[in-house]
């Protein structure tokens, strides 16, 4: 752990001070929790701030398209067996966020931080990460994001110099790609339900093959890595072979690949596989995300999925038919303002559920639903969802902005 | 068309498929199918023979690099040609169209051949990426309603003469020339920077393709209120200023 028990300049000071002042009064003024424009306001007086507020902690970084802040909300919790952790638990997760997430705590050993993939190499340079996790890469917002591959080769040479530990999925080529250029690299066979974006080899151009769970290219050699941990159904194996039950309260297999990896990332700071575990199996629901809320005296289960990959995990942890589904899409600035990614959701996937949709963009699910063949009720908003629903708990799945909209209309 | 069953193509989704533009072929699928045609799509990966005895071919947009490996790979597989001169309808989106022409700017920044099917040369463009909601007006002579789509390209298109463009846009882009174009066609060959996916947007371009490759001069109706509501609100907000 590092040592220096006070790190921060004068100026560092004055700069937390100044960026806590204003994200109070931003918070005051009924703007959200301030955390960004604080952050922004105290990087402004001190550039190197970050760089400052991290010298004294054991950073982990967390990045991938999905997964981002449930997987840094286990590590924080695994590691806390630790020692007192600080952490962007809310999802801000570029520099200015980060900042003012790390300026709340003076006292934590581990920071876990959550990075938005654009921003993954400059935070690793300013933060010296002990370690990374890196999940998954796949097609998300191209009308506002870099390619997806792009993506990968930012993060390849970013994390080239680096000296942490990468825990990465081996899975993913696209993420093997990336963490491949390091040296300290703890693979992790997390699965990858969505395949569509790694059958061109990232390091070549050549075919990718695919039989089974491996993956390889024909042409350059570039393979999968062994793994030294492993999701296995409902257990996590260890680089001892042993296995660990997992009893996670969040659904689905993408959360119990983000138990294994952040069971990879607490071994790092020494913390053992079924300590971690216990203390991921207390989380409920992750800013607001598989919460289940009562309106209008029905059950909701609120999922949050942004893009085609998201959608795909979140299909394959809804109850079975005849539950109803609730459909939510928007298309502003936040989530990408082009809908043509909806066409790459596979929605025969809902066949024999009833739906409903609504949102922004109710009526682009409206045509790719029709041609789907499904059938379904296009509704004005949740009130009159929720009221054409037949009995049984609903689960509502919504995009981004779509899912803050219906957070608000719950009261969650 | 032979023994009955319309044949679609849906070629190189290992690399062409980034944008949503398999639902073009969704699309077309669903309204062959609606209209009783027996259908049978082909998903071709870029390691396998294009088939030359397809009806209709669809290529999406993709990323610069997968777009490169695209043309290499079709060039050399010659298969899109033969389909052509056998009379296959041919629809093209995004990179997928620049492949189409006669040549575009790769990766690398290098000129490439394309194959040479339309009458264009795309290049990069100076200015900023086209990026947002469109508008146009299809070419009278197709007598289609007006063109609703989404961009998100560098390129500029430029047409040869025996390229008609597709469209004339109101709001947007389009080919980025300036002028006003967007896309291009010859009898069986169609392009268009449009996203959306542009056949959901505008899914009497898809009947179109279907008439052709049928060769018939029209189809049993389907019910396209949905389209029409969608149409609706699309044109609507890309009429809204920014």
């Amino acid at each position: 752990m590092a040592g220096n028990s006070d790190p921060l300049t004068p100026r560092a000071k004055l700069a937390v001070t100044a960026g806590k002042a204003v994200a109070a009064a931003s918070r005051a003024a009924g703007r959200g929790s301030g955390s960004v424009i604080g952050g922004r306001v105290a990087l402004k007086l001190d550039p190197d701030l970050l760089a400052r507020l991290a010298q004294n902690l054991d950073v982990t970084l967390v990045s991938a398209t999905n997964g981002k802040t449930t997987t840094t909300r286990l590590i924080a919790e695994a590691l806390r067996a630790a020692g007192p952790v600080v952490s962007n638990a809310l999802g801000a997760n570029m520099p200015a966020g980060i900042t003012s997430a790390l300026a709340g705590s003076s006292d934590a050993r581990f920071g876990v931080i959550e990075v938005d993939e654009k921003y993954l190499a400059g935070v690793a340079r300013d933060t010296d990460p002990k370690c990374i996790a890196l999940l998954n890469l796949s097609r998300d917002q191209l009308d506002r994001a870099a390619e997806t591959r792009m993506l990968a080769e930012n993060w390849r040479e970013g994390l080239a110099g680096s000296k942490a530990v990468i825990v990465a999925n081996a899975d993913d080529p696209l993420v093997v790609w990336a963490a491949s250029s390091s040296p300290n690299v703890i693979w992790v066979a997390a699965g990858q339900m969505w395949k569509d974006d790694a059958w061109s080899c990232p390091s070549c151009g050549g075919v990718m093959q695919r039989p089974g769970d491996d993956w390889f290219c024909g042409e350059c050699g570039f393979r999968r890595p062994t793994p030294s941990w492993a999701l296995s159904g409902d257990h996590v194996l260890d680089p001892h072979g042993s296995a660990w039950p997992i009893h996670l309260q969040l659904p689905g297999r993408a959360n119990k690949a983000n138990a294994a990896s952040s069971a990879a990332v607490a071994a790092v700071f020494g913390v053992p596989p079924q300590v971690a575990l216990e203390r991921m199996y207390q989380v409920q629901a992750v800013a607001g995300r598989y919460d289940v809320v009562q309106f209008q005296q029905r059950d909701l289960r609120l999922l949050l999925a942004k893009n085609p990959a998201g959608w795909l995990e979140t299909f394959s942890l809804i109850d079975p038919p005849p539950t109803p589904v609730i459909l939510s899409v928007n298309a502003r600035g936040a989530d990408g303002t082009d809908t043509s990614w909806l066409w790459d959701v596979d929605y025969t996937r809902l066949t024999g559920h009833p739906i409903c949709v609504i949102g922004d963009r109710k009526l682009d699910l409206a045509v790719r639903l029709e041609v789907a063949n499904q059938h379904f009720q296009v509704c004005e908003d949740l009130d009159q969802a929720v009221q054409m629903s037949p009995p049984g708990r609903i689960e509502v799945i919504a995009n981004y902005t779509a899912f803050q909209d219906l957070r608000r209309r719950v009261g969650n | 068309m032979s023994d009955n069953q319309l044949r679609i193509v849906w070629i190189y989704p290992d690399l062409l498929s980034t944008y949503g533009d398999q639902g073009n072929v969704l699309v077309v699928e669903r309204r062959a199918r609606q209209r009783g045609l027996d259908v049978a799509r082909l998903d071709v990966r870029s390691d396998q023979a294009i088939p030359t005895s397809g009806d209709i071919y669809l290529i999406g947009g993709g990323e610069d690099r997968p777009q490169r490996l695209a043309a290499e790979r079709l060039r050399r597989d010659g298969g899109l040609h033969r389909a052509v001169e056998n009379g296959a309808i041919v629809f093209s989106v995004c990179a997928g169209y620049q492949i189409l022409g006669h040549e575009f700017i790769n990766d690398l920044g290098q000129r490439e051949p394309g194959l040479g099917l339309l009458d264009v040369v795309s290049v990069r463009g100076e200015g900023d990426r086209c990026v947002g909601d469109v508008l146009g007006d299809i070419d009278p002579r197709l007598g289609l309603p007006p063109l609703t789509g989404f961009e998100n390209h560098q390129g500029v298109t430029h047409l040869g003469p025996t390229a008609r463009p597709l469209a004339q846009v109101r709001l947007g882009n389009g080919n980025g020339t300036g002028d006003g174009t967007e896309g291009a066609y010859n009898d069986t060959v169609f392009g268009t920077y449009m996203h959306g996916p542009v056949l959901a947007r505008n899914p009497l371009i898809a009947d179109l393709l279907l008439k052709l490759a049928l060769d018939v001069n029209a189809l049993p109706p389907t019910d396209d209120r949905w389209y029409e509501a969608l149409r609706n609100e699309r044109i609507a907000a890309a009429q809204q200023p920014a």
